[in-house]
């Protein structure tokens, strides 16, 4: 994916602030890869180069790592994060019909991002919460038992933002901040 | 290192602090409510925030806290009230409604609502209790015993309920004593494969300390099975549990470090460890000189970054060296050279959080639950065609009958139970005819499956059971690691010929070839990814053998379930003119409505969703699926 304006020097500069913090122990890579990415939400081959450099490793170990572990996204999130779950007990209730009714209703495959980058669509393995088969996480936020019918009203709700949709932002805004603060502080 | 006197003193006293503010608390009304990540999706935070509002508007003298999982999955979200003169009563299905309601009617109207309890935690004269239900009876909580009924976010609470006395004990011994008792209780490792903890330990313990090396344990919590959410939930409702046991089998096996391997999936999870051993280290439970003897120890957190095969001891190793999950060759074991090289000590959330058990009361108490070979508990995620999912604690040995039907209340809506699948994607799919088969590492081997993560699926008759083979392998081939090439190559040929099978496409050739594939990619394996990738697809060809043939001759799936071999039919004998339900929900506009008002399915435009047969009131019931796909223009001939 082309880079927007302007993001080359924000890549640049978040990596830069993150790698200063650490000493070139190989054994810091995946810690450093996470602050990327939750730094710029995803991890740009720009920003792989660069970290491979302050580590002293060929950039391919980088993307080795990056490509190997689900956490990682080469794609920079959509502003809307829709994800589905494909744990045992949502494929078999009809995890799958709820993936491609996205993927209909986005015109994307999985793992991939609008090309206005306001949808991303993404499949999880298990969010753990399987009494409420079929789930979706949509900004941070779980929905439990989503029919196709759903789906429809979950697109409608995020494009419009109409006044319902607080449940599906307001949650996500509650409780992001604080744990990203908290996250981002622990070294 | 080793005996140092007085450890028991100085937990006592901080015991005795925790339990003054615990019984203050107590004397006044607290409503417990569940927020482990189950509970959040289904609306615990706005029943939280509703309670307070209430609570502070209307000025009632109560405290509501926030505790983890309790386990009963289905009637989330959960609240616990305890009002002095009162049995404490549980409360599910909430919504800011009910909760508001509650508040006025019990807080202070000392009216308890019975009519939307569900349970009450102990035994009384007005209300059923837990152990008044078969699943009270069958279940025997050991470490989820406290799960949901503590704060995880306040030591406090922990150390009242005799936390970290299982330290301060093992303190007081020689580490070899610990490692004896751990050894002669015959704790098995409940990552899946059963080894003896206690020989683990030993053999970590015996490496040669000479030249200063630093020895190392890691508690793994790398839960990856789709579909098995134990870990997750013990790390969110009990976390010094789990770092109890750590530091145990830290002072056993002669480690000064330990680290906790979490998803980084599990943020609340990644979060409340954090607090928790932030809090073991002002109470000086953890750093140096714990509890006043000589021995140090500290914790780390690692986040793992989502690989199925780090639940793998060497594979988990190399991810936090900073290299990709990939095994190595066994032996040298990792309890002789892993982590950095050096000796070190991998246990499974489960396994660490018996430990403090085992302990504090002994081996011969421990060996007194569960079967002889695999004494103590089994902690399974119940889900699928189920009626009370959720977690559940039960003793090795207890049958799969007495698990799914008692414990579980068996499979809802008047289905008929077709299998059981236990251990996730490296586990098997049995039969109810093993459905007497008991629970423990050796019956559950003998039978196909593992004991594996513990994750428990029940499948009904509309459950395909070439589909949910197909589910497991697609889910292990794209997880496996691409090292040996029987995993890399052979489970993507089979997932080919398994993909073939749904689509009707199959032939009985492949069916031989699917069956030696299994059987090379298992002993073709390096780790446990590999090895017991097959089982999904063995145990199904071996108990559900006319399935694949229905759909390899007939072009059939018998429970209606792969989506090529189906098709939507609306029965004109049914259909009413009068409604239109099943046109709304269509997302592709698939259904028409015929010359003579009744409606049909454009074949051509449907996707097969199931919106159409939900959507269908029941006094119609006219949508149906059929299958194969060709036995719809059979059926519109006939009704033309």
């Amino acid at each position: 994916m082309e880079l927007l304006e302007g993001e080359r020097e924000e890549i640049l500069n978040k990596v830069n602030e993150i790698v200063k913090g650490y000493d070139d122990n190989r054994e810091n890579l995946i810690p450093i890869l996470q602050k990327v990415q939750m730094g710029i939400g995803y991890l740009p081959l720009l920003a792989q180069e660069k970290i491979a450099e302050a580590l002293n490793i060929p950039p391919v170990d980088v993307y080795g790592l990056a490509t190997f572990y689900n956490q990682f996204r080469l794609n920079p999130p959509g502003k809307h994060q829709v994800q589905v779950c494909m744990g045992t007990a949502c494929h078999m209730i009809g995890g799958q019909i709820i993936m491609d009714s996205f993927e209909r209703r986005l015109e994307i495959e999985e793992g991939e991002t609008t090309s206005d980058r306001e949808f991303s669509l993404e499949r999880v393995a298990c969010v753990g919460c399987c009494a409420i088969a079929p789930v979706v996480v949509i900004n941070d936020f779980v929905e439990g038992k989503v029919s196709p019918l759903r789906v429809d009203g979950i697109m409608l709700q995020l494009q419009e933002g109409k006044e319902d949709s607080n449940s599906l932002e307001g949650e996500a805004e509650d409780k992001s901040p604080e744990e990203k603060n908290e996250r981002g502080n622990q070294e | 290192m080793g005996f140092s006197p007085g450890s028991i003193e100085k937990l006592e006293e901080m015991k005795n602090k925790a339990l003054e503010k615990i019984n203050s608390l107590q004397e006044k009304t607290v409503v417990m409510v569940g927020t482990a990540t189950c509970g959040k999706a289904a609306g615990a935070i706005e029943v939280r925030e509703a309670l307070k509002e209430e609570i502070e508007s209307k000025g009632v003298d109560a405290q509501v806290i926030e505790v983890g999982c309790m386990g009963h999955c289905y009637p989330e979200p959960l609240i616990v009230i305890s009002k002095p003169g009162f049995p404490a009563l549980c409360y599910g299905d909430l919504d800011e409604g009910l909760a508001k309601r509650l508040v006025n009617d019990f807080l202070i109207e000392d009216d308890p609502c019975f009519d939307y309890a569900l349970v009450a935690l102990e035994p009384n004269e007005y209300f059923p209790a837990f152990t008044d239900f078969p699943r009270g009876v069958y279940e025997k909580k050991i470490i989820l015993e406290n799960c949901g009924f503590i704060d995880p976010e306040d030591i406090d609470h922990y150390l009242a309920k005799d936390g970290y006395e299982g330290l301060s004990k093992s303190l007081e011994m020689n580490p070899e004593e610990v490692i004896a008792i751990i050894k002669d209780s015959k704790l098995r490792g409940r990552g899946g494969a059963g080894f003896p903890a206690g020989t683990k330990w030993e053999i970590c313990r015996s490496i040669s300390n000479g030249n200063n090396t630093e020895k190392y344990v890691i508690c793994n919590a790398d839960e990856g099975d789709p579909g098995a959410f134990m870990d997750r939930s013990i790390l969110e409702s009990n976390p010094h549990q789990v770092i109890e046991g750590l530091i145990i089998a830290g002072y056993a096996g002669g480690a000064s470090r330990g680290y906790m391997y979490v998803r980084s999936e599990y943020p609340q999870a990644v979060r409340r460890v954090r607090t928790a051993i932030e809090q073991a280290r002002e109470k000086k439970l953890l750093g140096d000189n714990i509890l006043g003897s000589n021995f140090s120890f500290d914790i780390e957190v690692f986040e793992g970054s989502g690989a199925f095969v780090c639940g793998e001891e060497t594979a988990l190793i190399n991810s936090m060296e900073g290299k990709m999950g990939v095994p190595k060759h066994r032996p040298p074991f990792p309890a002789s050279q892993g982590f950095r090289l050096n000796p070190t000590i991998i246990n499974n959330v489960k396994t660490l959080s018996y430990v403090p058990y085992i302990i504090r009361k002994g081996a011969d108490w421990f060996k007194g639950i569960g079967t002889e070979e695999s004494p103590g508990t089994a902690v399974f995620a119940l889900v699928g065609k189920i009626d009370f999912t959720g977690l559940v604690e039960v003793p090795m040995g207890t049958s799969l009958q007495n698990l799914i039907y008692d414990v579980g209340g068996g499979v809802p809506q008047e289905k008929n139970f077709k299998a059981v699948q236990i251990g996730g994607p490296s586990g098997g799919c049995l039969p109810e005819d093993l459905m007497d088969s008991p629970i423990d590492f050796d019956s559950l081997q003998k039978a196909g499956a593992i004991m594996g993560s513990g994750g428990l699926v029940v499948l009904n008759e509309d459950d395909c059971m070439v589909e949910i083979a197909r589910y497991f392998l697609d889910f292990t081939q794209k997880e496996s690691c691409g090292l040996c090439t029987f995993c890399r190559l052979g489970t993507k040929h089979m997932l080919d010929i398994l993909e073939k099978i749904t689509r009707g496409k199959g032939d009985f050739d492949s069916l031989k070839i699917l069956q030696e594939l299994a059987e090379d990619v298992k002993k073709g394996s390096l780790c446990g990814l590999g090895k017991t990738a097959p089982n999904p697809v063995l145990t199904t060809l071996r108990y559900f053998e006319e399935e694949y043939k229905a759909h390899i001759e007939e072009g059939r799936c018998p429970a209606l379930m792969c989506i090529d071999l189906i098709a939507f039919y609306i029965l004109p004998e049914k259909c009413s003119k009068l409604c239109s339900a099943c046109m709304g929900p269509c997302p592709t506009d698939a259904i028409y409505t015929r010359d003579d008002g009744l409606k049909a399915v454009d074949q051509e435009k449907c996707v097969k969703c199931n919106s159409c047969l939900v959507a269908c009131p029941p006094e119609y019931n006219a949508v149906i699926k059929l299958s194969p796909p060709e036995l719809v223009k059979e059926k519109e001939r006939e009704n033309s």
